[in-house]
């Protein structure tokens, strides 16, 4: 080992830049598949957009799994709630949803967004205590638990609002596209992308640039050790609990609207592809679960153009070789 | 007792509740005329022996899988496609047979190899991953499988209900190739249970109760828990296959709807740990308790329903729809598993665990 000055800055770890070229090679390597540029751009902006939601949906359940080893099989109950709630607000404002003002729109949005993400918070700090906190640290049981708990959430909504799909129209100033040459984007998307950046940066800052963030690294690579040395883990656990439920219950808003729907068995399709981005980005890795929620996006996007009929099974294969790839997937937070 | 691979019930409630049950399906013919019992009792008998194969998984080796249904689903589309496409004939019935269970046993191998070489966590997320993609697969190869409409077919003449084979004048029951094909059904899932009662109670069985307590001083002990569990799966997903064909011989059709989707996955799940994970048994008890709320509380649901709802009460007559009836078992399902573990056949046994040891054998 070589000798340290006291005043030389600590070694940084190596960056691993292999994954986030992943993307990228994979956007640059299917464009003479599709053929025509336009085509492309679309479909690369519509991949962000539903990678950006994907994450949005996935990043909580990887923290509370990296954190806590807790694994939320239920974690889709807080995306089909979350879209519940907002269709509560949104339905007696139908009248300035369809004026054409973005800021009428936004006005409406925000709160309905932001009710959708107490609800859900709120709902996950009765989970946490109810459904979760009895099975610490026994994984068996935990699955077993919050798939009962995903049972009884869908069923509930179901005797609340009854089985039929409730329509969910965007608001007028977000249909459409911007139109740029011959590459036309859905206005929507834009939103969604810059919403999911704006997460995903907050989550970034929090994480790396914080006290709190701080312990919750630490956490994640030993949790032993944070609790020696004094600090409440369950309860920062509990916080990283209710914030993850919350960013599931504003994707559930923000796919609704995508979908323009609302229907409580929606939120199954989606478990399975948040656990595949879950696993793909490695579990516990807010990193990696960001690409990977690109890249499940941009197979399911390049992949429905070029070979319909495989969507799904294209994510199955991209988890399959990226586990060849990196076992552990593509950033390996945890030792577990 | 030989036939029970010395692991009776050990509980005199248990072993006469069990009898009864299984009296009942074995009479269910002559005692309780009509279609609707009749479907009631077959249902049960393939998901004991269904529940019973992911027993094996869950109870014995702890670990979770999602994909159970797919097994089942191959099954049932495999004898299916083969009657289907070749007629109604018995060499149709065995090449069914022959391309299902092997296809479920390699498919198992692979997750297995797969999915076990990663880390145990990824299994159940993995093999619900695989079980999505395989029933969108399934709705979209329809050229094969028919699609959303699945796939209805004709059995063999000795089978149909037209089959007469002694009439009714005899003994005041008419047996028909129905009721054969019933037998038919009790008869192998029955055979299946007894044989996954031998497998856990063998050595191989015993590895895998080591391997579900402690996995690593299973392996510190020289076992190839890989091995092992690869195997207890490749086992599983065979019984599975065989309960599926069972199903569609007797529903004559396989569809996404009776075989292959999420909420039959969760219906296992349920059954298994009402009745009792690890015991084999529990399965027999989860499924008759299953299916007979499944089929009969429904319509007693109905009548709560519209009492609340005549009593001008909010909220309730919802929540008493019988379309809601799983909101009720999914409560059941939390409780048991946060107070009965065991589920029904640890607490006749009385606590489980601990006096399973010293009880004398």
């Amino acid at each position: 080992m070589t000798e340290l000055a006291a005043t030389d800055p600590l070694p940084k770890p190596k960056r691993d830049l292999a994954p986030i070229l992943l993307p990228i090679a994979l956007a640059l390597a299917v464009i003479p598949f599709i053929g025509s540029t336009s085509s492309w751009l679309t479909l690369t902006a519509a991949s962000l957009a539903m990678g950006m939601m994907i994450f949005i949906m996935a990043s909580g359940l990887t923290l509370v799994f990296g954190l806590m080893d807790v694994l939320n099989f239920g974690h889709g109950a807080f995306i089909a709630v979350g879209a519940y709630i907002a269709t509560l607000v949104l339905a007696p404002f139908a009248a300035s949803m369809q004026a054409d003002s973005l800021w009428m729109n936004l006005a409406v949005l925000a709160p309905a967004a932001l009710l959708s993400m107490a609800v859900s918070g709120a709902l996950g700090l009765v989970v946490e205590r109810v459904l979760i906190l009895p099975v610490y640290g026994q994984h068996l049981k935990q699955i077993l638990m919050t798939t009962g708990g995903l049972i009884v959430a869908e069923q509930t909504l179901y005797a609340l609002w009854g089985p039929q799909i409730i329509p969910l129209p965007l608001p007028a100033s977000l249909r459409g596209s911007f139109v740029i040459g011959d590459v036309a984007i859905a206005k929507y998307r834009v939103l969604a992308t810059l919403i999911g950046l704006a997460v995903f940066i907050a989550i970034q800052l929090v994480l790396n640039r914080t006290k709190l963030g701080l312990l919750i690294r630490a956490g994640v690579e030993n949790r032993e050790m944070v609790e020696a040395l004094g600090y409440r883990i369950r309860r920062l656990f509990l916080g990283v609990f209710m914030t993850g439920s919350a960013l599931a219950g504003l994707g559930g808003v923000m796919w609704a609207l995508y979908r323009e729907q609302v229907h409580a068995s929606m939120s199954d399709d989606l478990t399975v592809l948040i656990f595949i981005v879950v696993i793909i980005g490695g579990l516990g890795s807010i990193g990696g679960c960001f690409i990977g929620a690109i890249l499940v996006a941009m197979v399911a996007n390049y992949g429905g153009f070029l070979v319909p009929k495989l969507a799904l099974v294209s994510n199955i294969l991209l988890m399959v070789a990226i586990l060849m790839w990196r076992p552990r997937g593509l950033y390996a937070v945890t030792s577990r | 007792m030989m036939i029970l691979s010395g692991d009776p019930p050990r509980s005199r409630v248990l072993t006469l509740i069990l009898v009864v049950i299984i009296l009942a399906l074995a009479a269910t013919p002559f005692l309780f005329p009509g279609a609707k019992a009749l479907n009631v009792a077959a249902k049960i008998c393939v998901f004991a022996a269904l529940v019973a194969s992911y027993d094996l998984l869950l109870g014995y080796t702890g670990t979770v899988s999602f994909a159970h249904t797919m097994f089942y689903g191959i099954g049932s589309y495999a004898i299916a496609i083969a009657l289907y496409a070749m007629g109604p004939n018995w060499a149709a019935v065995a090449t069914g047979i022959v391309v299902g269970l092997p296809l479920a046993a390699l498919l198992a191998l692979a997750i297995g190899l797969f999915s076990l070489r990663v880390a145990a966590i990824f299994f159940a997320m993995i093999t619900l991953a695989v079980a999505s993609a395989f029933q969108v697969l399934a709705s979209q190869l329809s050229w094969l499988t028919g699609g959303e409409d699945g796939r209805s077919f004709q059995l063999p003449e000795l089978l149909r209900p037209g089959t007469v084979l002694i009439s009714k004048s005899l003994f005041g029951f008419e047996i028909n190739g129905r009721t054969l094909t019933y037998y038919l059904v009790f008869a192998v899932s029955a055979l299946m249970i007894l044989g996954l009662l031998r497998v856990v109670n063998s050595p191989f069985g015993r590895v895998l109760q080591a391997i579900r307590e402690n996995r690593f001083r299973a392996e510190a002990l020289g076992f190839r828990t890989v091995f092992h569990l690869t195997y207890a799966n490749c086992l599983a997903a065979l019984v599975a296959a065989s309960a599926g064909i069972l199903n569609a011989l007797w529903l004559r059709y396989a569809g996404p709807d009776t075989s292959l989707s999420f909420s039959i996955m969760l219906d296992i799940l349920l059954m298994v740990v009402i009745g009792g994970m690890g015991t084999i048994y529990g399965a027999i008890i989860g499924a008759t308790i299953f299916i007979l709320a499944q089929n009969y509380l429904q319509s007693l649901m109905g009548v709560a329903a519209k009492a609340a709802s005549e009593a001008g009460l909010p909220l309730l007559p919802g929540l008493l729809h019988p379309d809601r009836w799983l909101l009720w078992l999914g409560l059941l399902f939390i409780a048991s598993v946060y107070f009965f573990p065991t589920g029904v056949v640890g607490r006749l046994r009385g606590g489980g665990g601990d006096k399973k040891a010293a009880a004398p054998h």
